[in-house]
């Protein structure tokens, strides 16, 4: 068959009406936002289960259920179901005072009842919250009205920094106790901004906006989040502008992509990248601990392999966390680690040796990050050997105290509070924590109960100097999560690094 | 009765496989390093934390105690429940496994018949510039693995050009009125070919993927069957009594070539159907194959051994299937 012009321009118009039917298009008005979203959604009870304690997936349970306090895009708490919160003077009751003119995604008012129903399934010992330990640590509740107090059973001073938090949501008492859990996971719903209205395991969630919604209708009516967990798949939805909003790209695809058709918003967010140390050898000797630390130039990693995207850090505490001490200090200073190295007997010729264990593409560039590292410790006499491992088996060896010297890690606190940063990574009791020393657990013990706020967060700012100049961690810089859209949406990102549909609104 | 014999001799075998497949997958995820405990565990838990989920999914027992309680609830047709979804396993698998096959399937028409064409052309056009062309086309779709064809194709029938979907089974905005969940089937069958436009619009980048490596097997192999038979007395009695080329090739030739390429066929086929857990990763299609890897990196250690068990039991199946069709096409094994 001769192919004449004519049946080429035939041709032509075939594939560019074909390649335009059903498929959208970057230049046409939004109608029904699609959202190439980076993880599955496993399971709707955001109280119970693996899931619940799945940071990514909060952004996905946001726009479903709300939680008991609100949470503002720079991580500071605002009214949300809970209008008023608090503790009485000598700090052995709590109060809450609950929104009224609120319903439920199936028209039933929302009722303090809820509330303590909520609180009540949480704190239960056999009902599978894996926060349990917190939520039971207040209980006896008694409603008046739309105030609830309760019985503080032991306190604990992020309590209500715990209710915008991991597994801090109100639940419907009475559809939870009409269809059960099955019936939930079939048809949940919430009293957030967006109610569910079809839902494929593993493949997409299409959302519909809750009109009554108590702050508001949000701007796109129909929104439908599709699960893409490959990155170059994400990349080529927003490109072939299949999705208008994806997250989670590559930084070098982040900006090419921006700087052609689409738009791109890239913010710090509370998830952290550090290096734990044990205490084992050769990690018990403070001068190879601070030559680990000084020989590191936070900043030039940043640049060099994260395209610029992300903060340096000295502590474990990020900009934006409310014990953020901008006075403490860990320079790069690779003379210093030498002599330091030196006055161990260790140098360029004689270096110390440890194994640094990391992931290898489950955080951008991990692999890559620790290669520089141990090329930065190689000039001023560390020799590393690296080991790769699955995030699976950092949890195990975690749990068990068994990491090697040195181990890579990110860790994520969307409350900004010590005691989930610091506290919980460097406690040693704690089975997420590696370094185990007895001054660093009697400086930190007294700080869990502590009930002068003022007194918590300077003690907890002690603690972070006191890890810093000991340089028990190696704090190395704070994510900045990219965030892909169409020119159509104007997209509001979060510093708990939850992307919001109901925070979307047309541009 | 040799055809029966042979298969219940065959159905012996598939059983103890799968006992097989079960014991080593059942050990081998318990001993590797990362435990689901370990992953789920919130910040701030102690070790009451830690022994009250071991009791709660029961990994406080020895393996062989974990072994037998699962194995009694098997042989009652329970799987156990998923630790990350707390959904019923054998509910879970299923749901995907009809996603899965039709992919598979698919892959392996668009595979037989992109083969079988380019082998008969091959064939007819035999010491050319086509055979030559073919051949290094065949060379070309082997050398690359088919998650590669698929970022290639996502390329170009995703962005550059975008006829195809990138990512899913389904669009979301359409209303399934199916009964089953074998939706390219049913759309068919309930002449909804909207639907099955949208299906085919999902799946022909994915199925292509996995055809185009298979492809290019099956059109060597063939290609190579065929030019071996062209040179057998009855294929040259057959051009001496006046058949044309094309009659020669396919109605006499082709049905003793065919066989040891239905062989491969089969045997490529399970392995398709193993490279579905990458491909369908890639285009974030909801079988069985993106569970895996959900399955795996959550620890989910039921929904694992209940996706392995099944995919074993594909395996075996298709090999039998594979045998059975063997033998019906050659006489000497149907008489034994």
């Amino acid at each position: 068959m001769k192919l004449s012009r004519r049946s080429l321009l035939k041709l032509s118009a075939a594939s560019l009406t074909l390649s335009g039917f059903g498929l959208p298009t970057l230049a046409q008005p939004i109608e029904e936002l699609v959202i190439a979203y980076n993880v599955n959604l496993p399971s709707w009870d955001p109280t119970v289960g693996t899931s619940a304690v799945n940071p990514t997936l909060q952004g996905l349970y946001q726009s479903v259920f709300d939680q008991f306090i609100a949470q503002d895009t720079d991580l500071s708490q605002k009214p949300g179901l809970l209008t008023d919160w608090g503790w009485n003077e000598d700090r052995t009751q709590v109060y809450m005072t609950v929104r009224e003119g609120v319903t439920w995604h199936d028209g039933v008012p929302f009722t303090a009842e809820d509330v303590v129903w909520s609180l009540e399934r949480a704190a239960s010992e056999g009902g599978g919250n894996p926060i349990q330990f917190i939520w039971s640590t207040i209980g006896n509740f008694r409603i008046d009205g739309n105030r609830i107090t309760g019985d503080v059973l032991r306190f604990e001073p992020t309590i209500f920094k715990w209710m915008s938090f991991l597994t801090g949501y109100v639940m419907p008492k009475h559809y939870v106790e009409k269809v059960g859990a099955d019936g939930f996971e079939a048809a949940p719903i919430g009293t957030g901004p967006y109610m569910v209205e079809k839902y494929e395991r593993n493949a997409y969630v299409r959302l519909k906006a809750n009109e009554n919604y108590w702050g508001g209708a949000p701007e796109f009516k129909t929104v439908t989040i599709k699960f893409v967990t490959d990155a170059a798949a994400r990349v080529a939805e927003v490109e072939s502008g299949n999705s208008h909003v994806t997250l989670e790209v590559p930084y070098e695809e982040f900006d090419r992509l921006k700087a052609g058709r689409l738009e791109g918003v890239a913010r710090p967010v509370s998830d952290i990248a550090m290096i734990f140390f044990n205490d084992i050898e050769p990690m018990t000797d403070p001068n190879v601990r601070k030559a680990a630390v000084m020989a590191v130039n936070k900043q030039a990693i940043v640049d060099r392999l994260l395209s610029g995207y992300g903060v340096p850090i000295d502590t474990l505490q990020a900009p934006d966390y409310m014990a953020y001490d901008p006075s403490i200090r860990t320079p790069h200073d690779p003379e210093k680690a030498k002599e330091l190295l030196a006055a161990s007997g260790y140098g360029p010729d004689n270096p110390v040796r440890f194994t640094v264990q990391t992931t290898r593409g489950y955080k951008p560039k991990d692999y890559e990050i620790i290669q520089a590292i141990v090329g930065l410790w190689r000039r001023v006499g560390i020799e590393a050997e690296i080991e790769v491992y699955e995030v699976a088996k950092h949890f195990e060896l975690r749990a068990a105290d068994q990491l090697a010297p040195a181990a890579f890690y990110n860790w994520g606190n969307s409350i900004g509070d010590p005691t989930t940063s610091t506290g919980f990574a460097m406690f040693g009791p704690s089975p997420h924590s590696v370094w185990d020393g007895e001054d660093l657990i009697g400086m930190i013990a007294p700080l869990w109960g502590e009930r002068d706020e003022e007194k918590r967060i300077a003690g907890w700012k002690a603690v972070d100097r006191y890890i810093a100049e000991n340089a028990l961690v190696l704090p190395l810089f704070q994510y900045v999560q990219p965030i892909l859209h169409a020119p159509g949406v104007k997209v509001v990102p979060h510093a708990s690094g939850a992307l919001l549909p109901h925070l979307m609104t047309r541009a | 009765m040799p055809i029966l014999k042979r298969l219940l001799l065959r159905l012996v075998t598939t059983f103890v496989t799968l006992f097989g497949v079960a014991v080593i997958v059942f050990v081998v995820i318990r001993v590797v390093p990362g435990n689901p405990i370990a992953m789920m565990l919130p910040p701030g838990a102690g070790e009451d934390d830690i022994l009250r989920l071991k009791a709660l999914y029961g990994l406080d027992k020895s393996i062989p105690e974990q072994f037998l309680i699962w194995l009694g609830g098997v042989l009652q047709g329970d799987f156990g429940t998923s630790i990350t979804t707390r959904q019923p396993v054998l509910e879970l698998v299923l749901s995907r496994l009809p996603a899965t096959l039709e992919l598979s399937v698919m892959a392996l028409i668009i595979a037989v018949v992109a083969g079988g064409i380019l082998a008969l052309t091959g064939t007819r056009l035999r010491g050319g510039r086509v055979e030559a062309g073919i051949d290094v086309a065949n060379g070309m779709a082997l050398s690359v693995p088919d998650f590669l064809w698929g970022l290639v194709l996502i390329l170009l029938f995703g962005v550059l050009w975008p006829v195809f979907q990138i990512s899913g089974r389904v669009s979301p905005n359409i209303d399934l009125p199916f009964s089953t969940r074998f939706y390219l089937f049913e759309s068919v069958l309930r002449l909804r070919f909207d639907i099955w436009a949208d299906l085919v619009s999902h799946m022909f980048m994915p199925a292509l993927a996995l055809a185009i490596p298979l492809a290019a097997i099956i059109a060597q192999l063939l290609k190579q069957s065929l030019k071996e038979t062209m040179h057998l007395d009855y294929v040259t009695l057959a051009r001496t009594k006046g058949y044309g080329e094309n009659h020669v090739i396919i109605r006499e030739a082709l049905p003793n070539a065919i066989l040891p390429t239905l062989t491969l066929v089969g045997v490529q086929f399970t392995f398709l159907i193993g490279g579905t857990v990458i491909i369908e990763r890639l285009f974030s299609y909801e079988g069985l194959g993106n569970m895996a890897i959900n399955a795996v990196i959550n620890r989910d250690l039921p929904l694992i051994q209940g996706i392995v068990i099944l995919f074993a039991l594909i395996f075996t199946m298709v090999n039998l299937l594979v045998d059975l069709t063997y033998a019906a096409l050659n006489p000497r094994l149907r008489r034994g």
